[in-house]
């Protein structure tokens, strides 16, 4: 070893010396991250009141006006999302738990890892094909469908990775009381695992809450209010893409009152499901 | 399972038998047997339930796979390989080459990789080897996971508002054009986001190295620095690679961010500093307005190289990573 | 002689390629306990969980033969019927997590789907956990989670589970291996009042354990029945060199 002809004290410095270095640059990792989110807030809490959640945007030089269209649109467009992709998903993630080794749980499985690994244009790209062009217009249910596959792969790998966690004892409990397959699943297992399911639920609402780029060919954006699920409907993320890249201040205003309340919406979303995690493990 | 045999159960009911110390009469040991009966034809549903999501799952992806290959065909056809190292891109004259696109892309992907290594490295020894446990470790975990979370879109926002005019006064003081925004803010903006996925994955890798072979480095006298220089890095330099991997993936997919802060021009750049285009962003900006098949399929063929690169690139990522873990 | 009421006949059960129990034949009378003792891999808990169709739960696991319950071929019925009238507890206490102790001991009927009238579950309740001896020590907490008990109560939490079910056989699969010595003798003591109205197989890989509860007694050794008799006989005078080698600890 080379180390040993250098002097001792030489080496205990350069330790102290790269250990500065390594904490110096992991805790400079949040540093835009803190300065991201001070600055977000500041610029779109003062935006926020209730003028700004109950109405539509205004045209360009009319001042006032708010995204009432956008926030109902990304509530109904995600609950719709989350209807359809947490049934599948934790039904993908049981069938991949109950079948660890079938040739059709190999392949699924590396569909699932497939999946996550799309970007999201290409999600995009593809719904615009599927729901789209078929239908003869965008609409807001093809944005849920995008995002659904979006949300598919993480719902699934929760459930599966949480399920795969669980002891076999407990299945085989359920069985030798005369329970169907599907009751120890359902009441059992899924029971058992329930926190670290809800956690992939809730991280997967919060990943596709904020996403734009399924939305751009799918839900298209809409400057008016819309509940219609075949229309085009306004959402958070297109709203600001659509009005942080316009010229106008009066829409950057909106588009900062957006951008907060998203942030806020993800973050508290993420620090919610760390503690629901923590505190609703059931003990085995 | 034969139905007919467990007819025969049901209807011959409750089989003589002595039930010592019973508080279910013969009646309800039948009427459980029938609801029995109900559960099974519900199991058989629900195994086939099970089995159509796996089945769904597979033809998701392959339905993703054909329709950017179908859609493709007709750029395919008129465009042939050509198409990949065409140098120009305009639609108006019928031209397009993709080369602006992927030279923006890989531009913007490894120049953001190179920022954040460092970064995401240092988090990894930091959270896997200096400090594993403790509630400040703790938050430094947390809070980078929380970068993933922020929607790219707010990155790219406050890219706009606060990076591009930092960026424009960087670039006027080394006597560059003071444009502001580029490859080179995208970059900064994609740096930032990747730093997670990096960062968790090394964290793990580094908590996996065996503590007997730390040990044995410690009791020849080794420092920290040196037992991590030397043994936990060289142990844990492919489990690196995977992270290195998976936000390279994440890199070149990244859309929003970077369409709002890279320019959005289409020739080939000229710098770093110079604006640009990558595939992700170009969709992005150009596929509601593609008016000819050939522009439109121009563009889906754009997706389906995106598409192909970053499957290549994740999977190969996730087998080091399985092989890393099994081992 | 007593009614039998389990019958092997030509039982063999796989795991894949791999013949873990052969040509089983056996008699089990009603009301008796039954020991089944063997040195580690000789196949008898194979064959326990073959009684009540837990076996097939294994993937790769297949099995041949008949197994009487009552005249009927328990292979040929639908498995949720088996273990319906075949209850079992295994090695470690295994109670669900996220139920009550009331819960658990009605899991069979709650986690069915039947419904019962709440005076009913009550009564199934206590007279179960009366029967496993834990009436009186878990009758003021009967809404605490069942994990919340010590392994001893636990694993009798688990018996009473099964007996909630009113079987006919209830098979144990080396139920006190995971305790310790006051809770063993505790979960042995039960066999002998339980026997009353129920017939138990007993799978133990502790002779003195076989020897003490068992009525009679079935030794394993590769996958094969090699002896069944009388426990006092066997003990005394066994009839395979095997079985003689076995209890005087010449193999384990």
């Amino acid at each position: 070893m080379k180390a040993k002809n250098s002097p001792v004290r030489f080496r205990i410095g350069k330790n102290g010396f790269f250990k500065g270095v390594v904490i110096a640059f992991a805790f400079s990792c949040v540093i835009p991250l803190l300065f991201i989110l001070a600055y977000i807030i500041k610029a779109g809490i003062t935006k926020i009141n209730w003028n700004f959640l109950v109405n539509v945007p205004k045209p360009v030089g009319e001042s006032g006006g708010g995204i009432a269209n956008a926030l109902l649109g990304s509530i109904i467009i995600i609950a719709v999302a989350a209807v359809i992709a947490i049934p599948i998903g934790i039904l993908g993630g049981i069938y991949l738990s109950e079948n660890r080794k079938s040739k059709l749980a190999y392949w699924a499985r590396l569909s699932i890892d497939i999946l996550q690994g799309v970007p999201s244009i290409v999600i995009g790209i593809v719904a615009y094909f599927w729901l789209v062009k078929p239908f003869g217009g965008f609409s807001s249910v093809s944005g849920s469908i995008a995002l659904a596959i979006m949300m598919l792969p993480i719902v699934v790998r929760s459930t599966e990775e949480t399920l795969k966690l669980l002891p076999d004892t407990l299945r085989e409990a359920g069985f030798a009381l005369g329970m169907p397959f599907h009751r120890v699943v359902l009441k059992v297992i899924v029971p058992c695992g329930i926190s670290g399911i809800l956690s992939g639920v809730m991280l997967s609402i919060a990943r596709i809450a904020g996403e734009t780029a399924p939305l751009l060919f799918t839900a298209f954006g809409n400057p008016y209010l819309s509940t219609s699920l075949t229309k085009p409907m306004q959402s958070l993320p297109l709203l600001i893409f659509n009005y942080a890249t316009s010229p106008y201040n009066d829409w950057h205003d909106l588009a900062w009152g957006a951008s907060c309340i998203l942030l806020i919406f993800v973050l508290v979303l993420n620090i919610f499901t760390k503690i629901i995690t923590r505190k609703w493990k059931v003990q085995l | 399972m034969k139905t007919f045999e467990n007819e025969a159960v049901i209807a011959r009911g409750d089989s003589p038998r002595v039930i010592t110390g019973s508080n279910t009469g013969k009646l309800k040991k039948t009427n459980r047997e029938k609801h029995s009966n109900r559960q099974i034809w519900t199991e058989s549903v629900f195994r086939r339930l099970l089995f159509i999501m796996g089945v769904l799952m597979v033809v998701l992806v392959l339905g993703i796979m054909f329709t950017l290959i179908v859609q493709s065909v007709p750029s395919i056809k008129a465009l042939g390989a050509g198409f990949l190292w065409g140098k120009v891109w305009d639609p108006v004259r019928d031209i397009y080459g993709a080369f602006p696109f992927l030279l923006g892309t890989l531009l913007t992907s490894f120049l953001a990789l190179a920022i954040s290594i460092p970064f995401s490295f240092a988090v990894g020894i930091f959270l896997g080897e200096y400090y594993p446990k403790g509630w400040l470790p703790d938050l430094l975990k947390n809070t980078v996971e929380l970068i993933a979370a922020v929607p790219s879109v707010i990155y790219g926002f406050w890219g706009l508002a606060v990076l591009v005019p930092i960026v424009r006064s960087f670039e006027s003081g080394i006597g560059e054009p003071p444009i502001g925004v580029g490859i080179f803010t995208s970059s900064l903006i994609l740096s930032i986001m990747i730093i997670p996925y990096a960062a968790s994955l090394g964290r793990s890798m580094i908590q996996m190295v065996p503590s007997h072979l730390k040990e044995a480095a410690y009791s020849l006298g080794a420092t920290r620095w040196e037992v991590i220089k030397s043994v936990i890095l060289p142990y844990v330099k492919s489990g690196l690679f995977a992270g290195v991997l998976l936000s390279l993936g994440r890199a070149l997919g990244e859309t929003m961010a970077v369409t709002m802060v890279i320019g959005n021009t289409s020739g080939i750049p000229k710098s770093i500093f110079a604006p640009g285009n990558t595939m992700a962003s170009v969709i992005a900006n150009e596929f509601t307005e593609a008016d000819r098949t050939v522009y439109l399929s121009a563009l889906i063929e754009l997706g389906l190289v995106l598409f192909l690169v970053t499957v290549v690139i994740n999977m190969i990522g996730k087998k080091i990573i399985s092989r890393f873990t099994n081992d | 002689m007593e009614s039998t009421i389990v019958r092997s006949i030509d039982y063999n059960a796989y795991f894949g390629d791999n013949h873990v129990v052969k040509n089983v034949n056996i008699d089990i009378p009603k009301n008796n306990v039954i020991a089944v003792m063997g040195p580690s891999g000789c196949g008898k808990t194979t064959f326990l969980r073959g009684i009540n169709r837990m076996h097939e739960l294994i993937p790769g696991a297949t099995a041949k033969g008949k197994i009487m319950l009552d005249n009927e071929d328990v292979m040929e019925m639908h498995p949720i019927f088996v273990r319906l009238k075949i209850g079992m507890v295994f090695q470690r206490p295994n109670p669900f997590p996220n139920l009550s102790i009331y819960d658990n001991v009605i899991a069979g009927y709650k986690l069915n789907g039947i419904k019962l009238p709440k005076a009913e579950k009550d009564k199934i309740v206590e007279q179960s956990l009366t029967k496993v001896a834990l009436w009186n020590e878990v009758k003021d907490q009967l809404n605490k989670k069942g994990t919340f008990l010590s392994g001893g109560q636990q694993q009798r939490l688990c018996i009473a589970r099964a007996v909630a079910m009113e079987p006919e056989v209830l098979l144990f699969d080396e139920p006190t291996s995971a305790l310790d010595p006051i809770s063993t003798s505790t979960v042995e003591e039960l066999f002998h009042d339980l026997k009353q109205n129920y017939t138990l197989i007993i799978v133990t890989h502790n002779m003195q354990q076989a020897a003490r509860v068992s009525d009679k007694t079935a030794f394993f050794y590769m996958g094969e029945l090699v002896e069944y008799d009388e426990t006092k006989r066997m003990f005394t005078n066994p009839r395979d060199t095997r079985t003689q080698n076995y209890i005087t600890g010449r193999f384990s």
